[in-house]
């Protein structure tokens, strides 16, 4: 505890307005941390919060419309809630940055490659522009494109996905970031371009020891990739364990679901495993359990009280009445 | 080793994927390739680069000087002489209306570009800041709109006093609304895209997102716009002389001619034909090179 972590996130709590004076919590009451050069995963459905996290740890929750009613985000021991506006900016790709889902449409179509990454570096360092534009092209030779000095001349519209999630990675690299956030870096590419993309985030993340912040509903990549998973349901962490023992042995039925329902080669046309029921609605969220009207395992005390996120095993979180007794996973 | 293969041999399919791409070209060119496939929008341009010519030079390529009174030719029709005839003081009609092409054209293209620069600008700010700036700078523009474009001009130069620069004026400030309707639209839509988001990620700063990233992603409405507007410009600030609110009856402005011609319809109409026409021609050709142009920056009509 001497030193700081990487990131801690305590109590965070995020809201979207609904009405005029009603709003809907996307985020509830979530704390976790990261150490430094760690890859953290973060997993859940479409709509369980994990972007919202995200977003609120960058400080660009706002561009939503939503608003941090509550808790702390700490980066290597400063709040960053309670900073101004333009120490906030400074940390933003410097210290922190991030990588978004569509690379297609997250670079300026309108601006070259080279204005884009020289923008990042100059916003955040003294280099005048032949330097920036040297480390533009160190950065991209860094990130694997075979070609740099063309592309740093081509506009996006030019470049193929991969290489668009490349230029953005070289982008967000670009001032050494301590903490690189991935929101679903991969989910638009197709496979083979997709393993190239995080072969090269781990190798970063080796090289710079940069702690990265994954974000995906795809496990696969989970397993190939984090260190830790803290698994998301409805604006809650239901689970947190170490990435190999979270697949070994599950603890939420939530967890468990997920892993069931990803097919397995060689298991034949079976129907696949799903959970039944759909995420309940953010205005009428069950009081207890969130997930009890779809757990297979529900009794009345999950209809009624909260469960606590309670440490299961050594370094295992999970928020459930039954984790202890149960031997989960069916074979 | 086979592994390291593999990826560079996707690296190189990547690559390749790439060098096609690149090949077809910048966007300036594309946009040139496709408007020039129009064939209205080539007739617009065309007739507008000829108005600029000869407004540009102006006497130099006049047939007879604008201002010199013939009395033996007072209110002649066209003829190989005299293209467009003469007025009722024998002044050659076609080179007053090359003269005067540089006042009509110089007021409507000024006039709109400073009020198309003050518009956008806070069509900007009022998409970008929203809340208070929002309403402030939109209700405005809404009190200005709840006029027809050439009543609001003829209040502005009722309240001024006439005279050439204040149908300047006028112009001017009736383009502002326009304007910052449109870019404040644009803006709302580009803001919201992922990459203002990116840029905001990496540390950019209020001014640098609307200069660097915003502004240049509301240029496609801007541009089509602008160039509609003058067609408009020119209208208004022809329909002003004619009205007597603007240039004097004494200079070669379109509108003052038509106002003058006026008087000798019936005798002579081709006072008033040939200064409409050009009007009309003029009009037209910014309407057709506007739409061609729309057509061309929109990425979706092939």
């Amino acid at each position: 505890m001497q030193q700081a972590k990487l990131l801690e996130v305590k109590n965070l709590r995020t809201e979207f307005p609904y009405d005029k004076n009603k709003t809907v919590p996307a985020v509830h009451h979530i704390s976790f941390s990261m150490e430094e050069g760690e890859i953290l995963g973060l997993v859940g459905e479409s709509g369980c919060g994990k972007s919202v996290t995200a977003l609120s740890v960058m400080g660009l929750i706002a561009n939503s419309n939503g608003i941090i009613t509550d808790g702390e985000i700490y980066f290597k021991g400063q709040n960053l809630l309670t900073m101004n506006k333009k120490q906030r900016r400074l940390i933003r790709g410097g210290a922190m940055s991030m990588i978004f889902q569509e690379p297609m449409s997250s670079l300026n179509p309108a601006m070259r490659i080279d204005k884009q990454i020289m923008e990042a570096i100059q916003l955040h360092t003294d280099l005048d522009k032949d330097q920036a534009r040297a480390l533009a092209r160190k950065l991209l030779v860094m990130v694997g494109i075979p070609d740099p000095d063309r592309v740093l001349k081509n506009y996006p519209h030019q470049l193929s996905g991969g290489m668009s999630q490349r230029v953005m990675i070289a982008l967000a690299m670009s001032c050494q970031p301590e903490l690189l956030i991935a929101d679903e870096p991969t989910t638009a590419l197709d496979v083979t371009i997709q393993a190239q993309i995080l072969e090269l985030l781990r190798e970063i993340q080796k090289e710079k020891n940069t702690g990265i912040l994954l974000i995906t509903h795809d496990l696969g990549v989970v397993a190939e990739m984090c260190d830790r998973v803290i698994v998301m349901y409805a604006g809650e962490i239901v689970e947190v364990a170490v990435c190999k023992e979270l697949f070994q042995s599950p603890r939420h039925p939530y967890t468990q679901g997920l892993i069931a329902s990803v097919p397995k080669l060689g298991s034949g046309r079976t129907s696949l495993p799903w959970i039944p029921g759909s995420v309940p609605d953010l205005l009428s969220m069950p009081k207890a359990c969130r997930f009890a009207p779809r757990c297979p395992y529900a009794t009345d005390k999950c209809r009624t009280e909260k469960p606590d996120l309670l440490e299961k095993a050594p370094g295992h979180e999970a928020r459930c009445w039954f984790s202890e007794s149960q031997q989960p996973v069916e074979e | 080793m086979q592994e390291d293969q593999k990826l560079s041999a996707l690296l190189q399919e990547d690559y390749i994927d790439e060098t096609v791409q690149a090949y077809q070209g910048s966007r300036f060119k594309v946009v040139m390739k496709r408007l020039f496939r129009r064939k209205t929008a080539i007739f617009g341009l065309a007739i507008i680069l000829v108005l600029v010519f000869i407004s540009i030079f102006g006497q130099a390529v006049a047939p007879y000087d604008y201002e010199a009174y013939d009395y033996m030719n007072t209110l002649q029709g066209p003829s190989a002489e005299h293209w467009f005839g003469t007025d009722h003081y024998g002044r050659d009609i076609f080179s007053r209306i090359v003269v005067g092409s540089r006042l009509t054209l110089g007021v409507a293209l000024s006039s709109v570009i400073v009020g198309a620069a003050i518009g956008a600008v806070l069509g900007l700010l009022a998409g970008y800041y929203g809340h208070f700036l929002d309403s402030l700078i939109m209700r405005s523009a809404d009190v200005l709109f709840a006029f027809p474009d050439i009543l609001l001009a003829i209040a502005i130069v009722a309240i001024l006093g006439s005279g050439i620069v204040n149908v300047w004026i006028a112009v001017m400030i009736f383009t502002v609304p326009s304007f910052a309707r449109m870019v404040r639209s644009a803006t709302l839509s580009v803001k919201s895209s992922l990459y203002v988001e990116a840029a905001q990620s990496i540390g950019a700063n209020d001014r640098r997102l609307l200069s660097r990233h915003i502004m240049p992603g509301t240029m496609q409405t801007f541009i089509v716009n602008f160039t509609m507007r003058i067609g408009s410009a020119i209208m208004a600030a022809s329909s002003l002389s004619f009205l007597g609110f603007g240039a004097d009856v004494t200079d070669p402005e379109w509108g003052a001619m038509l106002s003058q011609g006026r008087t000798y319809m019936d005798i002579s109409p081709h006072m008033v034909l040939f200064p409409g026409l050009v009007i009309f021609l003029t009009v037209l050709a910014f309407n057709l090179l506007g739409d061609g142009l729309r057509d061309a920056l929109d990425p979706k009509i092939k």
